[in-house]
């Protein structure tokens, strides 16, 4: 005879969490922002010309260069992944855009008869729409990265290579391709459309930083998609328990595919970018920039092992990080100094979320 | 024999619909012989216990069924068609679930999102397809509530005790309208009380007329909750006795192979 429990089952021992418990407040994001504002606060005081126009625009524009690469990277390391290619991607992506902007803008190269012809005078005049070149170009750019990220996700989704093997052999062999395009010399964008590709990429718009401005639309974006849809609950899913996510029948490997695809494209438009405001795409650029992008997101909250991150944390962790840089500068320390307490924070960070996991 | 929901008074079940059917399964691996002309047949609201000792067959058992792999010889029968898996979703497809003893949730996502993962609930603003946080949040509550446990949905898996957990793999089998539940080990590596939890939620599913297999080491979890007991040994099925029938000390000879078959 079954003797069956037929009592409603209770959790009575579980409580609702407190709001500081909860969300934001419970969260690395939370603690590191609060250091954020408590540093600007100290800024202020310390240097008067921290909250100047001029400064504020600065560090706007600065953080700006790595974090859309942060953003890439996040859902990356939300899965559980990691991508050290983003640096040499940055350049090399930036190198193609360039490189073929030059190239279709100047008479007798090849293709370059579809975009622009010689004029009676002997000047160079553009063939089709203004802005033609310039989005072709960009699109080159952009293709390169789909591809390498293609590359990525087709290694560590379904050859099953680890991440960080993976992507570090592509961190050599594109920065490597880079010196073979440029032959070392690196490349300068030319041509007709040269002064729009300036003015979309280190230009002002209402007074605020061009690159602020992608970086403000996509990590919104960002933000819809990882919270908002199948997608971004299934890429949280695969950093949690990607057993777990397959036996419940999420396409891990598709999935993943795509978190690499994302964070080259998110690579390859900073590079672009990161280049209009250099004026130009040398073959070391972005050299190690992969460590600052992945230091940038881990000290906002993204975590290694997988399953936590999310566009305000890696936001906030490049803003950290120019603002240390920044505040160095304004208080004239060597500047030698900056990549060592920027190890410090990262440590740091990680530290009080793991002390605080401890005491709550 | 079983207890009606309503009256809570013992009657005699008249014979369910058969809901799943083996017939003379066996498997081979290699040289190895894993499972040898199985027969077996579970109804709808039928709670039958699979025991067995390591090796005896019964995960075997289980894979076969959950579309693992497919068996050598024999054929399986669901819901009166013949069926045959190849991958687990083909199981799925049918009406078959299980709760896998590692649970299989994502911890870092609420009960709701581990409820409806893989099958998210959207809504269509143009092109976009966005989730729906509130039908599903809605919709996971009922099913907590269907199986009587106050796991919150909006509740991060990580902060759950073992038994919630349990609530959680299990609303997931609901969801689906599955006609098979299949628990592997559920009551294993939790504490004494929330063993009690994970027996209502049989109870439960059986209420509402699913046939569940309990796979457990446990002779007292399957003595409360399961209406009949099928004993494996060496990849044969020795016994498939009514729980009234037998004793633990019974199942006991037949895992251990003191007592050769009943």
């Amino acid at each position: 005879m079954a003797q069956l429990t037929d009592h409603p089952v209770s959790f009575a021992n579980v409580g609702k969490a407190r709001w500081w418990h909860r969300g934001l407040f419970a969260s690395q994001t939370g603690y590191v922002l609060i250091a954020l504002v408590a540093l600007i606060i100290i800024m202020n005081f310390a240097s008067p010309y921290f909250f100047t126009e001029g400064n504020l625009q600065n560090v706007a524009k600065n953080f700006s260069f790595i974090a859309i690469a942060t953003l890439g990277i996040t859902f990356v390391i939300i899965t559980g992944g990691i991508d050290l290619s983003v640096g040499s991607l940055m350049c090399f992506a930036a190198m193609v855009t360039s490189m073929v902007m030059t190239d279709i803008s100047t008479p007798g190269e090849p293709l370059a008869s579809l975009f622009v012809h010689t004029g009676a005078d002997g000047k160079t005049v553009v063939a089709n729409v203004p802005g033609l070149i310039l989005i072709v170009s960009v699109l080159c750019g952009l293709v390169v990265s789909l591809i390498v990220g293609l590359l990525n996700g087709f290694c560590v989704a379904i050859l099953g290579l680890s991440p960080f093997v993976t992507t570090l052999g592509m961190l050599s062999i594109v920065r490597g391709l880079a010196y073979v395009i440029s032959n070392g010399r690196g490349s300068f964008p030319g041509g007709p459309d040269a002064d729009y590709f300036y003015a979309l990429t280190s230009g002002d718009v209402f007074g605020l930083p061009a690159p602020f401005i992608y970086l403000i639309l996509l990590a919104l974006l960002m933000a819809v998609v990882l919270h908002h849809t199948s997608f971004g609950r299934h890429v949280f899913a695969i950093g949690g328990n990607e057993q777990a996510a397959e036996l419940t029948g999420v396409a891990v490997t598709r999935v993943k595919i795509a978190v690499y695809v994302i964070a080259a494209l998110a690579a390859g438009l900073q590079g672009i970018i990161v280049s209009g405001w250099l004026g130009s795409a040398p073959a070391n650029m972005a050299t190690s920039y992969e460590l600052n992008i992945i230091a940038a997101a881990v000290i906002g909250g993204a975590n290694l092992a997988g399953g936590i991150g999310g566009p305000l944390g890696a936001i906030v962790g490049c803003v950290l990080l120019e603002v240390i840089r920044n505040g160095l500068v304004l208080a004239q320390v060597n500047s030698y100094w900056q990549q060592t307490l920027v190890g410090v924070i990262i440590i740091a960070a990680v530290l009080v979320d793991r002390i605080r996991a401890r005491l709550l | 024999m079983s207890i009606t929901a309503a009256t809570g008074k013992p009657v005699i079940e008249p014979a369910g619909v058969p809901v799943l059917e083996l017939r003379g399964i066996g498997k081979q691996f290699g040289a190895i012989r894993a499972l040898h002309d199985v027969d077996l047949t579970i109804r709808a609201g039928e709670v039958v216990g699979l025991m067995g000792d390591n090796g005896a067959g019964k995960s075997t058992l289980v894979r076969i069924i959950a579309g693992n792999f497919p068996p050598s010889q024999g054929i399986i029968h669901f819901d009166g068609r013949e069926v045959h898996f190849h991958r687990p979703v083909d199981s799925r497809a049918v009406g078959i679930e299980v709760v896998y003893q590692d649970l299989a949730l994502a911890n870092n996502l609420t009960a709701a999102a581990n409820v409806f993962l893989g099958r998210e609930l959207t809504r269509s603003f143009g092109p976009i397809r966005l989730l729906d946080h509130t039908a599903m949040e809605a919709r996971a509550l009922e099913l907590f509530q269907e199986l009587r446990s106050e796991t919150r949905p909006q509740h991060l898996v990580k902060d759950m005790s073992g038994g919630q957990r349990q609530a959680v793999a299990i609303a997931r089998t609901r969801l689906s309208n599955a006609k098979l539940v299949m628990m592997d080990e559920p009551t294993a590596a939790i504490s004494v009380r929330q063993v009690e939890q994970v027996l209502s939620l049989i109870h439960r599913l059986k209420e509402q007329g699913i046939a569940v297999m309990l796979i457990s080491h446990r002779m007292p979890d399957i003595f409360a909750v399961c209406d009949r007991v099928v004993v494996m040994r060496r990849g044969e099925k020795r016994a498939d006795k009514p729980i009234a029938d037998t004793s633990p000390e019974e199942v006991t000879a037949l895992i251990t192979g003191a007592k050769e078959a009943a």
